[in-house]
């Protein structure tokens, strides 16, 4: 057995490649999303809507995650979600952000009108 | 016991039906071969030596290429012991034949045995777990990690032997025991094993049930 280097990516690609999830739309930093995830309470199960920006994506595969970002009550909330997780319902992108950078950690710095995000034009 | 000889490829995460993200060690084991068998008549125990890894022939010995050719196989990187391999059938293994990660099943626990990630020179802090000094006042400043008394005055006079002090870390045979195994694909010879393996990538690594 020699190092297989490239191979031994394949091979971790192969074994991601059943679990990866296809379905959701497009979205990057800067993006205003809407998430729905599954929440189990003993045996109900009921689908919790999460709407704020996005400020990253990292990772590749099935670990790949994303964050998001919003203002509850003037308190700052972040959450991170793995892109794959079959518990995600659902994502709505409901504004496209015009953003320069693909981590915008800036915006926890700032609050109320610049904290604005431009919207993107398409 | 039940066993072969695989190289640690690198983790990864799958997501099991409930949701939950699992991290994951994925395996590669080639088909390994049968170089020798251990009986109770010759050697007292009975055992299955496997290979594994191809070796090249100019950095094999001539004794090793003798033993190899015995069981008919090209020159190996890796031979391990397993005793009492499938003892139910091992009157049927012959010299040569091939284990594959198929004598696994999805849900078994495995125990993995490699050389962990060697560390370099540390202090006692890593290498043993000492607690430090915990503190910057009582007039401390410059031995925060320092190991403290090596024993005591006159009497003994010495430090006494197996005193645990700094050097060097990592790099020792260990033994993981319990390893869910998640997922067999024998069409590509790779196991994925719940949790973290020792070693670093690459390395070898002998999964055991």
């Amino acid at each position: 057995m020699q190092p297989y280097l490239s191979k031994d990516m394949d091979f971790i690609k192969k074994i991601e490649q059943a679990a990866l999830v296809n379905n959701h739309p497009e979205f990057n930093a800067g993006d205003n999303v809407t998430v729905y995830y599954k929440i189990k309470e003993g045996n109900k199960e009921r689908i919790q809507p999460f709407q704020g920006t996005v400020i990253q994506r990292r990772g590749d595969g099935s670990t790949e995650t994303f964050t998001v970002r919003k203002i509850s009550s003037g308190i700052g909330v972040e959450r991170i979600f793995p892109v794959h997780s079959p518990l995600i319902d659902r994502i709505e992108v409901n504004r496209r952000g015009k953003v320069r950078r693909a981590r915008i950690f800036y915006l926890r710095e700032l609050t109320g009108k610049k904290a604005r995000i431009k919207e993107k034009r398409v | 016991m039940l066993g072969i000889i695989g190289k640690k490829v690198g983790m990864t995460s799958i997501f099991t039906e409930e949701g939950k993200n699992i991290p994951c060690t994925v395996i590669y084991a080639e088909p390994n071969v049968v170089t020798q068998l251990r009986s109770i008549e010759t050697d007292g125990y009975r055992a299955l030596q496997l290979a594994a890894g191809e070796h090249s022939e100019k950095h094999t010995t001539k004794a090793m290429k003798g033993h190899f050719a015995k069981a008919n196989t090209t020159p190996k990187h890796v031979l391990f012991e397993f005793k009492d391999f499938r003892s139910d059938i091992d009157h049927d293994v012959k010299l040569g034949d091939e284990v594959k990660v198929d004598i696994f099943h999805e849900g078994e626990f495995v125990d993995v045995i490699s050389n962990s990630k060697g560390k370099g020179f540390q202090g006692v802090v890593k290498r043993h777990g000492f607690s430090g000094v915990g503190g910057q006042t009582h007039g401390q400043h410059n031995r925060g990690r320092a190991p403290g008394s090596l024993g005591a005055s006159s009497f003994p006079s010495r430090v006494f032997k197996g005193m645990r002090m700094a050097g060097r870390t990592g790099n020792n045979r260990v033994k993981t025991i319990n390893l869910q195994i998640m997922k067999v694909m024998p069409e590509d010879n790779l196991l994925v094993l719940k949790g973290a393996v020792p070693g670093h990538k690459g390395c070898y690594v002998i999964v055991e049930r």
